[in-house]
């Protein structure tokens, strides 16, 4: 057991320096038309990205300080921070907030799971290797909004076919419960494969003869797959962790297909969407979608620090 | 040899296990197409008799034809779009050594990550006013915002593996440097622009909130705003055949898709996010 543990971990010899010759001697003509030609080939994807995602989100912060309302146009003008305070003393906010929290965090946390359990069995299995690879595709290929209507039918009294199975009439979708429950096996039907391929690939990372040493030091599979494989994969389960957590806090699709939002199933993206296209409230919408996007960056910082791994480490130029 | 063989069992249930997991909802949603509508609700897994009337329906309507339409116009022409720009901007973060790579790499990744709730407003207001509202360019334009990301992101892990000596080997050998490109280089980044351009391409077929915040009417309708807006269109008789006939035409041609190409597409979603 002990031994186990006290394993050094392998050795990971040091990336290769960098040439540094070019910065000491001052930049070699070479080096400088090297330089120009990388930003000349970088500028029209940077130029894009700027122009469909940067300019956008400094217009949302702009019109998330003014009043504008598209149903009185004329009224728009500068009011600080009264959308952000009408958004966060508004129990709305921190209802959907929690909606969305807990829709995240049960969802990842099956994902994990069951990702896990399928990555093992692509990893491992003996038997029909290829066909599970294959068949697990398929929930990837489905469009959110046709799985979050497959299974809104499967749920929906008279049509489906849950309830003849369970041999209940229950109406699944009518309270906030179980309408939370279908949410989330939707999202997580539809994204666990996702999730078990980012797992794999963690997976095959892992050197077999570890593993192997493991267990003739006497380790169990479980505590060999514990203590020597998990923590080789933590690079991996943190990246597929942060997307997927990211991804999930931004639920939509499904939550509009299925419930519009009703029983309080609302989430904050649904609130933001709301906002703007059916109350036609650009300034209100604009603040929830702002403060959305914090709550994104707050959690990728909190998985940043917590986890302790260095994401641009891990996807560094290797 | 016992053991051996109940462990191959217990395989086989796992692999078995998956196999149901995974295609329920598929064959359900198939199934439901299928069904005539007197056997809609009887809550049957597998449809008591076939029909094909729900497809011969949905093609006759204007509403899902011109979904489809643009449906596939507009995914192809923000992927190639992106896989162009991702294409120059990954060989010079792989081949070039320039500072401000890394800040191409995390503003791709930035973007990738941040809620598109976050822009429909802007979107919204700037779409109306210069006429944009209700168009393809209108979502185009939005829909670059998840493409290229992925497809630098795709496209720069894929040609750091790239052996790019050979391109001098072969200029040695007496190639021009035109030739080795061609012959040399193309084949072997083609690959990995097919892998990205698959998934670009599904993640814009696969869009719902900008389609239905920056449409209106059939003009730039994809198939999903367009499927959840058909659900509404009688509050009496839901046409749930229908409606399964049309995410079945939609999703099928995505399925196989994936299927053929499951090797690249499992490389291609891996590839980016774990060995970077």
């Amino acid at each position: 057991m002990t031994q186990v543990e006290e394993r050094p971990p392998p050795q990971v010899p040091p990336p290769p320096e960098r040439p540094v010759y070019t910065r000491r001697r001052g930049v070699s003509d070479r080096a400088r038309s090297e330089r120009r030609l990388g930003w000349l080939l970088c500028a029209p994807a940077a130029i894009v990205m700027l122009a469909v995602a940067g300019y956008p989100i400094a217009y949302a912060i702009y019109l998330s300080l003014q009043r504008s309302d598209l149903r009185f146009p004329n009224a728009q003008k500068f009011v600080g921070f009264d959308n952000y305070v009408s958004v966060l003393t508004a129990s709305r906010w921190w209802t959907d907030l929690q909606t969305t929290v807990v829709i995240t965090v049960i969802a990842v946390a099956f994902e994990f799971v069951i990702g896990m359990g399928l990555a093992l069995v692509m990893h491992r299995a003996l038997v029909g290797r290829g066909l599970v690879r294959t068949t697990i595709l398929v929930p990837y290929a489905i469009i959110t909004v046709v799985a979050a209507l497959a299974w809104q039918f499967a749920f929906t009294p008279g049509t489906g076919f849950v309830n003849e199975w369970l041999g209940t009439d229950r109406a699944w979708l009518t309270e906030r419960g179980t309408s939370l429950f279908v949410i989330i096996a939707t999202e997580v039907w539809k994204t666990t494969p996702f999730m078990a391929l980012l797992l794999l690939a963690g997976l095959a990372l892992v050197p077999d003869n570890l593993v192997q040493a493991a267990k003739v030091d006497g380790a169990t599979a479980f505590q060999a797959f514990r203590k020597v494989t998990l923590p080789l994969m933590k690079g991996a389960i943190l990246v597929a962790l942060l997307f997927r957590t990211l991804d999930s806090f931004r639920i939509f699709d499904t939550i509009f297909i299925q419930t519009q939002g009703a029983n309080d199933t609302e989430s904050v993206s649904i609130l933001g969407y709301n906002q703007l296209l059916n109350r036609l409230n650009l300034g209100i919408g604009s603040a929830i979608s702002v403060l959305i996007f914090i709550c994104v960056i707050i959690i990728a910082v909190i998985f940043v620090r917590v986890f302790g791994a260095n994401l641009a480490q891990q996807r560094g130029d290797a | 040899m016992h053991g051996q063989l109940s462990k191959k069992a217990l395989w086989t249930v796992a692999a078995i296990v998956v196999g149901v997991y995974a295609l329920v909802p598929f064959v359900w949603i198939i199934s439901l197409s299928l069904k005539r509508p007197g056997d809609l609700t009887d809550g049957r897994f597998i449809p008591r008799s076939i029909t094909w009337d729900n497809y011969s329906n949905i093609f006759d309507q204007n509403v899902f034809t011109s979904a489809l339409r643009n449906s596939i116009g507009i995914a192809a022409i923000s992927t190639i779009i992106a896989v162009l720009l991702a294409t120059t901007t990954a060989y010079a973060i792989a081949r070039l050594d320039f500072p401000g790579k890394r800040f191409v790499l995390g503003a791709a990744l930035a973007i990738a990550i941040f809620p598109q709730i976050s822009i429909i407003s802007p979107l919204f207001d700037i779409w109306r006013r210069i006429g944009l509202y209700d168009t393809w360019p209108g979502l185009i334009i939005p829909y670059l915002t998840f493409t290229l990301p992925l497809s630098i992101w795709l496209l720069s892990a894929y040609f750091r593996q790239i052996p790019w000596e050979l391109e001098q080997a072969a200029e040695v050998d007496g190639a021009t440097p035109f030739q080795a490109f061609r012959r040399v280089i193309v084949p072997l980044a083609a690959p990995g622009m097919f892998t990205a351009a698959i998934l670009a391409f599904i993640f814009a077929w696969n869009d719902f909130l900008f389609a239905i915040s920056l449409t209106s009417t059939d003009r730039a309708r994809t198939v999903p705003a367009a499927i959840a807006f058909f659900q509404g269109a009688s509050q009496f008789q839901q046409p749930t055949g229908q409606i399964a006939a049309a995410a079945v035409v939609v999703t099928v041609p995505v399925v196989i898709a994936v299927l053929i190409f499951q090797k690249r597409i499992v490389s291609g979603l891996t590839s980016g996010a774990v060995k970077g």
